[in-house]
């Protein structure tokens, strides 16, 4: 737990340290902006200064006391700074998002990832359990049957699927499923608000096709993996055993072979679903899907700090407690790796 | 595992199909990034951002080879730039005419045409364009006088083929026509039949007569464009540039990447594992926990990060992606080291009085090579699409533009919507076969390393 949690901060140390400066710079040139264009929409201040100097001491002790009240006359890498970051991230308060701004029109950084992560999660780890059955059960079968026709169309399906990037099959979907024949809308964004009752099955059927790509890619490498779990087990004493005395060469697969191949399987999902938050980023830019992908994009190309730090917070965060389900369920499945007492 | 000679592994890795397919498709794509080197300097692809380059390239051309399949035949793009050149003298007047003469026999009209030259002359010379049809017609274009200059100059231009005064020439000599005029374009009447307005197929011979008086006219760049839809073997793009040079240089850069990044971070995983391994306790126990922490950054956020603020240079892009790739070598690599530490010659050599770096190198670095061979061919692919993942999200280096580039402006300008598939398909074949070659060779290898999976 002690490590997670370093591994946390000093993720969150890197991600600030390596924003902190253009954040800053572009902070600063905010205030500039922002108390020029007050100056210039009230002409009575400017005519009450007799001289150009006068007048330019006071914009600039103007935007001096701003960035001072805003604690940016000290560098981003000052202690005080960062640790007051910091401190406010370990409360869970990421503050307010510079920039960006959630559908509901809160700018609570909270608010904004609380909207979108639903969405990342709706759509991968629904990609991922689909996966992940299909991948079971065809690498079970492709494993019962080394050599025969399935077997080798899963592992070639597999070694072919694995090469293609996701987002380029994306958009061939999307170039086929919604411009050659228009069967799924080609934005994942439903156009409808989100307060409207059919929300829910906008949201599903635009869903689609993201779905279908993410799986039809996802699965071959799972099954492959599977399979090949499953034919080292299969060599092991125990299952000859059980062949000798007759059981069932189902039974042996569905109940024997995979129970033993569980520890692997299990660490694999685990990771997969929290890897998949991290991937979403370029799937969710083709299919313009409205999620934790697109917002952190998004975030980084305007230097949106809080959001920035609140999204890897969180990413992070699944990464970490996703490894230690999988550390537990490890040990759970295979009592061998149960040590330390 | 570690009983496998160099010898051995070449001989299984021959048998396996897997392998050879792998290595043939490597080949070709050495031999095509060869080519690309040689036939494409590096000048004209650092052009590829510069959209004065592409001016004389048609819009989204659809590749020439599609006219194959078509029984409508698509108009190509034409360019032509060698010219048949005359040059006759009456008294004092000189007459320097360059003949350009095409074959043109598709269904639709060309686009448009444009005529791009440079001439150094003094005085004010006249330049005269005319067209011999096919059906031997000879259509007036334009005539107009180059701007006056006392002393010698140089002055480029170019005649489009909207030029008004085209237009008009062309509506003074309407009588040919069996149809009004009023409302087509000047490329629409010159290659149109005289009865019906259809295109008409045959030699087409445009002329550029250029009369100068008391001086020499020379004419060092001239150029015929025949504006068509279809141009090159994959077509152009939006921007006009030939995505076969894009597609070409993009070859050796993705080879580039992926090879690079895929050694160098093996090594340091290899290393850095069997160091921490070998060490054992407190050195280990460090090593490990720095390893966790970097396992455990969001990989593509940070490289987002670091692309945006850093840099996004095509080389410190190439250090960011070993940055990364290098630990999950580690963590195997070391538990390997642990195992063979425990083997007889590794105490002997300690006992020996032997360094630390000679004992890891020679004697377990060596029983690791299989696995890092196959390691290094499995992580190439990775390491290409993540380049062309970010490339796509437009984080990429715009002085080399790569596969992932090319979909990111298919992406912003829309292809998919417009159904302009030779701008999506040929990049994405080109990084899935890129990565298909090494995940066989990688697989291939793997086979002979883990005797377990061949059954």
């Amino acid at each position: 737990m002690v490590t997670m949690f370093g591994v946390l901060m000093i993720t969150l140390l890197i991600t600030i340290a390596l924003v902190g400066s253009n954040m800053d710079i572009i902070l600063k040139q905010g205030i500039v902006f922002q108390v020029r264009t007050e100056i210039t929409e009230d002409p009575a201040i400017a005519q009450s200064f007799s001289s150009v100097k006068e007048f330019e001491a006071f914009v600039q002790s103007q935007i001096d006391q701003r960035i001072q009240i805003l604690g940016l006359d000290e560098p981003w890498y000052s202690p005080q700074r960062i640790g007051i970051t910091m401190y406010k991230i370990l409360l869970l308060d990421f503050g307010n998002a510079t920039f960006i701004i959630s559908d509901s029109g809160s700018s609570d950084v909270k608010d904004i990832i609380l909207e979108k992560l639903p969405r990342t999660i709706l759509l991968f780890t629904t990609a991922t359990i689909i996966i992940s059955i299909i991948g079971i059960f065809l690498g079970a079968l492709s494993s019962s049957k080394v050599g025969s026709v399935v077997d080798r169309v899963t592992s070639s399906f597999a070694i072919i699927s694995s090469s293609f990037p996701v987002w380029w099959i994306g958009m061939l979907m999307i170039f086929l499923f919604a411009f050659t024949y228009q069967i799924f809308p080609a934005r994942a964004t439903p156009d409808i608000p989100a307060s409207d009752p059919g929300y829910i099955g906008a949201l599903l059927y635009h869903m689609t096709l993201p779905l279908i790509t993410i799986v039809m890619i996802g699965f071959g490498s799972w099954a492959y993996l599977v399979r090949n779990f499953m034919v080292g087990i299969m060599q092991e004493d125990f299952i000859m055993a059980k062949k000798t005395i007759g059981i069932n060469q189902k039974k042996i697969i569905y109940t024997h072979a995979l129970k033993n191949a569980a520890p692997p399987i299990v660490t694999i999902l685990a990771l997969s679903l929290s890897g998949s938050l991290g991937g979403a980023i370029i799937t969710e830019a083709v299919f313009d899907w409205p999620g934790m992908g697109r917002l952190y994009f998004e975030a980084i190309t305007v230097m949106d700090l809080p959001i920035i730090i609140g999204s890897t917070y969180v990413l992070t965060v699944f990464f970490l407690v996703s490894i230690f389900i999988a550390d537990l369920l490890y040990g759970y499945f295979d009592p061998r790796v149960r040590t330390g007492q | 595992m570690s009983s496998i000679s160099p010898q051995e592994i070449k001989q299984e890795f021959l048998k396996s199909k897997m392998g050879i397919a792998g290595i043939t498709i490597l080949a070709i794509l050495v031999g095509i990034s060869l080519i690309a080197i040689i036939t494409i300097p590096l000048e004209t692809f650092q052009e590829w951002n510069n959209p004065g380059h592409w001016i004389s390239y048609p819009k989204v051309a659809i590749p020439i080879w599609v006219n194959l399949f078509m029984t409508e035949k698509i108009p190509e793009h034409k360019i032509l730039e060698t010219p048949n050149i005359q040059m006759n003298s009456q008294g004092n007047v000189l007459l320097t005419s360059h003949q350009f003469g095409f074959n043109y026999n598709y269904d639709e009209f060309p686009s448009d045409f444009i005529y791009e030259f440079s001439s150094e002359y003094s005085g004010s010379p006249l330049l005269q364009m005319t067209v011999i049809r096919p059906d031997g017609i000879k259509l007036e274009l334009i005539t107009t006088s180059l701007p006056f200059s006392n002393s010698k100059t140089i002055h480029s231009e170019r005649i489009f083929s909207t030029d008004s005064a085209i237009k008009k020439n062309l509506s003074l000599q309407s009588e040919q026509f069996a149809f009004t005029l009023d409302k087509l374009s000047a490329e629409d009447i010159v290659f149109s039949k005289t009865q019906t307005n259809e295109s008409l197929k045959g030699n087409y011979i445009f002329s550029i007569d250029v009369y100068s008086i008391n001086s020499d006219v020379l004419i060092p760049e001239s150029k015929l464009i025949i504006g068509g839809k279809a141009f090159g073997i994959m077509g152009t793009d939006e921007l006009r540039r030939d995505l076969a040079v894009g597609l070409l240089w993009g070859t050796p850069l993705a080879l580039f990447i992926g090879i690079v990044v895929a050694i160098s971070s093996v090594v340091m995983g290899l290393l850095y594992g069997v160091y921490a391994g070998f060490k054992g306790k407190k050195t280990d126990e460090t090593m490990m926990r720095f390893n966790d922490v970097i396992y455990a950054l969001p990989v593509l956020p940070f490289l987002i990060i670091l692309s945006v603020t850093i840099s996004n240079s095509i080389f410190v892009m190439v250090g960011f992606l070993m940055m990364f790739g290098w630990v999950g070598i580690a963590k195997v690599s070391r538990s390997m080291s642990l195992q063979i530490k425990t083997r007889g010659y590794v105490d002997a050599a300690n006992m020996m009085g032997q360094k630390d770096s000679k004992i890891i190198l020679k004697h377990i670095v060596p029983q690791l090579l299989p696995y890092a061979f196959a390691s290094i061919a499995i992580s190439v692919p990775a390491a290409i699409t993540t380049e062309a993942g970010l490339s796509f999200l437009g984080l990429g280096d715009p002085s080399f533009p790569t596969w992932g580039q090319i979909l990111h402006d298919a992406n912003i300008f829309g292809a998919a919507a417009r159904g302009l598939w030779w701008w999506i398909l040929p990049p994405g074949v080109m990084i899935a076969i890129t990565g298909l070659a090494f995940v066989f060779i990688g697989n291939a290898l793997d086979v002979i390393v883990n005797p377990k999976l061949k059954r």
